[in-house]
Parts: structure tokens; sequence; C-alpha cells
């Protein structure tokens, strides 16, 4: 081997390597087979929706197409940057991000504790079962509950607040209303569905934690706050992270179905934005460009809280 | 076991805490149900809280008439039950292949699949491809609209995973290709895992409307959740416009509530069987971190 010059010798090698993937590509064309639809599917409707991300930097008109439409390089963000609803929309998206965090957040939490310290394993499952039931019903559904709940002359709130003596108000009308009614109706459909995974990792703590701690005397409170916390705090700091990685994401789904133009000045955020400006609007260059924006905010926020997290726990969430 | 006093309380506290807690999840879905077949005019005027008032299936009577409500109650079990054998096929061509370390270009693929969790296109780019594939207003699109979760991929492939290789390599042995090995070893193996992909995608099948709301314009065509927006969230807003309390507004209001119950009706028959499914998925992404 050592006459071999050393070109010659890489070249064997790589011919060695290449027929190696030959070999490999034939034992395994059964499994390349099976990828076929599957990479298909992945490159038509996930991949080639990319190649549309020109529109961001065009005057689309529908009616000149792609080819016949104008490049504008950046004109539609700095229209966006500059226009009203920039801080509008940014403002509403932080805020209400900010309100889930606060009062949707711990919910699920405090759920998952006060589940574990049920003594009745049949009644705990019970609430537990019946806890998850509204993640089942569907957007839409939930909205029209809403909606035909706080109706001012036929909702069973208003009617309520007749019977006690107060005037009804149009609270969907209202623009310092929409924010708390959407996240009381997040925390309806999801808290308890949330649950499950703080109670799936309050039943990995070992019970020879709360032994012990049993036998230095402390009591329940005690436990709670010594054992059962600390065992939750990991899953607490994965599950903060996700959601201030997913903070330009609002559901807006819903926010479509609840807000009125009324109260687009606290409701729009950046993903209702989008969908007004591009389907309602058809103006598809200026939507896609609000979307690559978010989109684009959303990927480093998701990376940081990413990086964050294994360097902290050594857990990633990707 | 021992418990102070301060214990006993909190213990009952926690139950009624408990109690106050199924009884903030159920009371709207049983407001919906009673207010559906109580006396309209009692629905509107606030006899109606606790108990039923008067019988009148009147409401129901005329959401059972309503024809545009049965043909999108058809598109959307042909959408579910079509779309998840779909989604199911194609999740598991994905999630065999990409379990094996073996494979080359696993890792790009696998890559490629993970990125889509995090960043997509966006909105109208998507739209726009529907548009050029000539997707729109056909039943095709909506079936083929967002058919494939990553999430769900990632989840079986760990899942295929967690198989031991012996299996694998003793129906090598006796001559099996790896087609045979996936429908004959893997899949019987799986069931657990396949019947929680197959709830997460019947339910989100079911339960969404927004892209079928964008993709389909011809009113034949559109799932129940569609034809629901219009039923029940948008005539509220026009009920409420109109400040007057006729007769007719408040019988809407009756006839909203029968439609809500008709449309939710099968997702909470269901749920009791299916929840424990959702519960076993969501355990395995917990594992998985």
């Amino acid at each position: 081997m050592r006459d071999v010059p050393h070109k010659a010798r890489s070249a064997a090698m790589r011919k060695a390597r290449g027929s190696e993937l030959l070999v490999s590509i034939v034992r395994d064309k059964y499994l390349y087979f099976m990828l076929i639809p599957f990479v298909l599917y992945y490159a038509i409707f996930y991949y080639m929706p990319f190649q549309g991300l020109r529109l961001a930097f065009m005057d689309y008109k529908p009616f000149l197409g792609m080819a016949g439409s104008k490049w504008v390089g950046f004109d539609n963000f700095a229209e966006f940057f500059n226009g009203p609803y920039f801080t509008r929309i940014i403002r509403n998206t932080l805020l209400i991000s900010l309100y889930n965090m606060i009062f949707s957040f711990p919910v699920p939490i405090i759920l998952a504790i006060l589940f574990n310290e049920l003594r009745n394993r049949k009644f705990r499952v019970f609430v537990q079962t019946i806890s998850y039931m509204p993640h089942f019903i569907s957007t839409v559904v939930i909205a029209g509950l809403v909606v035909n709940f706080l109706s001012p002359s036929t909702g069973i709130v208003n009617i309520l607040l007749e019977k006690m003596g107060f005037d009804s108000v149009y609270f969907l009308t209202k623009p310092e209303y929409f924010r708390i009614i959407f996240v009381i109706q997040g925390i309806w459909a999801t808290a308890g569905f949330s649950s499950i995974i703080y109670f799936s990792s309050l039943m990995s703590i070992d019970s020879s934690q709360y032994e012990a701690a049993m036998i230095d005397g402390a009591g329940r409170f005690k436990q709670i706050l010594h054992v059962t916390l600390p065992g939750l705090l990991p899953t607490i700091g994965i599950m903060l992270l996700l959601g201030i990685g997913n903070i330009m994401n609002i559901g807006y789904e819903m926010i479509i179905l609840l807000y009125q133009p009324i109260t687009y000045e606290t409701a729009d955020v950046v993903g209702s934005f989008v969908y007004r400006l591009g389907i309602q609007n058809a103006d598809y260059s200026m939507s896609t460009a609000v979307g690559l924006f978010n989109g684009i905010i959303s990927l480093v926020l998701v990376l940081t809280a990413n990086r964050i997290s294994k360097k902290i726990s050594e857990v990633s969430i990707m | 076991m021992n418990r102070t006093k301060g214990e006993k309380i909190f213990g009952w506290f926690n139950i009624i805490l408990m109690l106050m807690i199924m009884l903030v999840t159920l009371y709207p879905l049983y407001y919906v149900v009673i207010a559906s077949f109580s006396d309209p005019v009692a629905v509107s005027t606030g006899k109606v809280t606790i108990l039923p008032s008067g019988f009148a299936l009147d409401s129901f009577n005329k959401v059972v008439h309503m024809e545009n409500l049965w043909k999108s109650y058809g598109n959307t079990v042909f959408y579910s039950v079509a779309g998840t054998i779909i989604s199911l096929a194609l999740t598991i061509l994905g999630a065999y292949p990409l379990s094996k370390k073996r494979l080359k270009g696993r890792k790009l693929i696998t890559f490629f699949v993970l990125v889509t969790m995090w960043f997509s296109a966006g909105m109208m780019p998507t739209y726009q491809n529907f548009q050029n594939l000539g997707l729109l207003d056909t039943r095709i699109g909506v079936l083929l609209c967002f058919a494939i979760d990553s999430f769900n991929v990632i989840l079986l492939r760990t899942f295929f995973e967690n198989v031991p290789d012996s299996m694998e390599e003793s129906a090598k042995v006796d001559g099996a290709n790896d087609w045979t090995i996936l429908t004959r070893i893997y899949l019987p193996l799986s069931v657990p895992a396949l019947a929680t992909i197959t709830m997460y995608y019947f339910v989100g099948r079911w339960n969404s409307y927004f892209w079928s709301m964008l993709l389909l314009k011809d009113q034949d065509l559109v799932p129940l959740q569609v034809l629901l927006k219009k039923l029940i969230v948008e005539v509220s807003y026009n009920v409420n416009e109109a400040v007057d309390m006729s007769a007719s507004v408040m019988t809407e209001q009756t006839i909203v509530y029968a439609t809500i119950v008709i449309a939710v009706l099968p997702m909470l028959i269901l749920y009791p069987f299916i929840q424990k499914f959702f519960v076993k998925g969501i355990m395995v992404g917990a594992i998985k971190g």
C-alpha cells in the first residue's frame, strides 16, 4: 500500500465509499420507495410555498401574475414599519401573550398540583377527564358560545347582569374587554388538557423523596413546597421557554371569529392582520411581507429559547 | 396516616374547588343543551339558568330540516375519515424509514421535517401554492391540506425506534423484506401509538375550519365547521345588531343553541373513549422531551 501514490489511494477510497453508498441504497430500496410519497408531500406542500416568499419583495398584482409584477425590494417592509398598523398589531400581540403568561400559564400547573393532592383516585380521574373535555370542542363552537353568551339582548351573561341590577353590556364591541375575554376563553378551552404534561411529570417524582420529607416532619404543604414544586421546575421551565418561543403566534383563528372592526384597536394581532390583508383585501405582497417578518422573529425566538433550554436543563425542546 | 387539622381542611377545600372546576367546565355546555329545547321566550327573558323551562322541540325541528347543515355534516365525515387515512398512510411511510439508523440521508430528511415545525412559508404563499396547483375549491385540496403533521411523524418515529432491532433481524433471516417487516411486525406492535396518531388527525380534521374556509368557495363542499361559523358566530352578530326583541330574534337564539348541540354531539359521545389516547400521546411527547 505504501507504494500507491496518495491521489490514487484516496480515489480508491472514494470509489469504495461510492459503492458502499450504492450497496446501502440497493439494500434499503424498499425503505426509499416508502419515502417517495412522504418526501414528495413535504416538497410540494411545505417547501414549494417558500418560492412564494418572493411576493414579499414585489408589488404583486394578480392580473399581471408573478412574471408581470414589479420587484420593489424592501418597500413592503418599509411601508409596514412606517404604517399605522405596525405598532397596533405588535402591541396587541405582545400584550395578549403577556396576559397569557400571567393568567393562563399558571392555571394548568396549579390544576396538576391540586389533582395530585386528591386522595380518592376515582374522583381524581373523573375530574381530570371532565377538565380535558373543552379540548375536544372546536374553535368555531367555542367562539359561538362566547358570542352567544355575551349577546346584549339574549345572552345568558347579560341576562344575569340585568337580574342583578346592572346594565347589559355588549362586551364584544367594547375594545377594553376583548383581551380579557380572549384570555378567559383560552383558559376554559386549554387549562385542563395542558395540566396533563405537568401531572405526568408529577407522577415521575420519586416517592422516596416524599417519604424522606415526611420523616423530616414535613406536612402536605411543606411537601408541595419542597418536593412537588422543585420536581415540576424543569417542566415549567421548558413550557415557559416554549411559550416565549411562541410569543408572536397568538391563536388568530379564534381572534378572527371574535373580533369586529370596532375592536380591532385591541384585538388585531399579527396573524389576523396577515389574514385580513391577504385573504380579504387580496394584498398578497404586503400580507406575505408581514408574515415573513413575523416568521423570522418567531424563528429567532424559538432558536434562542431552545439554546437557553439546552444550556440550563440539558433538555432540548426541539 | 396522620393528618393535621390544616391538611384536613385543605383536603375538603380541594374537593370543593374541584367541584367548582367541573361546574365551570360543564355549565356552558349544560346551558346550551337546556336552552336548546326550552321555550325560546323563556330563554331570552332569562327564565332558563339552572333548569329548562317549557319543552319545545321547534328549534331542533328547524335545525334538522336545514339541508345545507346535513350536507356539510356529510362533507365533514368524508374529510375526516378519508383525510385521516391519507394522513396516517403518509405518516407511517415517513416515520418507518426515518426510524432506521442505517438509512443514508435519514438525518437530512429528518432535518427538513423538523424545520416545518418552526418555520413555514406563511399564509399567502401557502394559499398561492394551492392556487397554482389548481386545488382551490376541490375536495382533494382539503384532504391534502396539512395532511402530515411533523409532530406526529416524530412521535411515531420515536415509537418505531424503540422496537428492538432483533425483531427485524430475525425476520430478515427468514427472508422478509422491509415492506413485510413494516406491515407484519412493526404496525401490529405499534397499535397504541397508531391509535393516538389516528385520534390526533381525526379530531384535528373534524374541528378545523380555517384552511377549509380559505380553500373552498363552493358552499356544496364546505365542512361543518365552516358552515357553523356562519350559523352560530356570524348570525349572532347580526342578531346582536338588531336591538329589537322581536320573536324572530328570540327563536333565532334557541336555533343557534340547537345547532351547537347537534354539531358537538358526536365529539362529546366519542370523547370519553378517545381522550385516553390523547393523554398517552402527551405523555410520550413529554418523555421524549
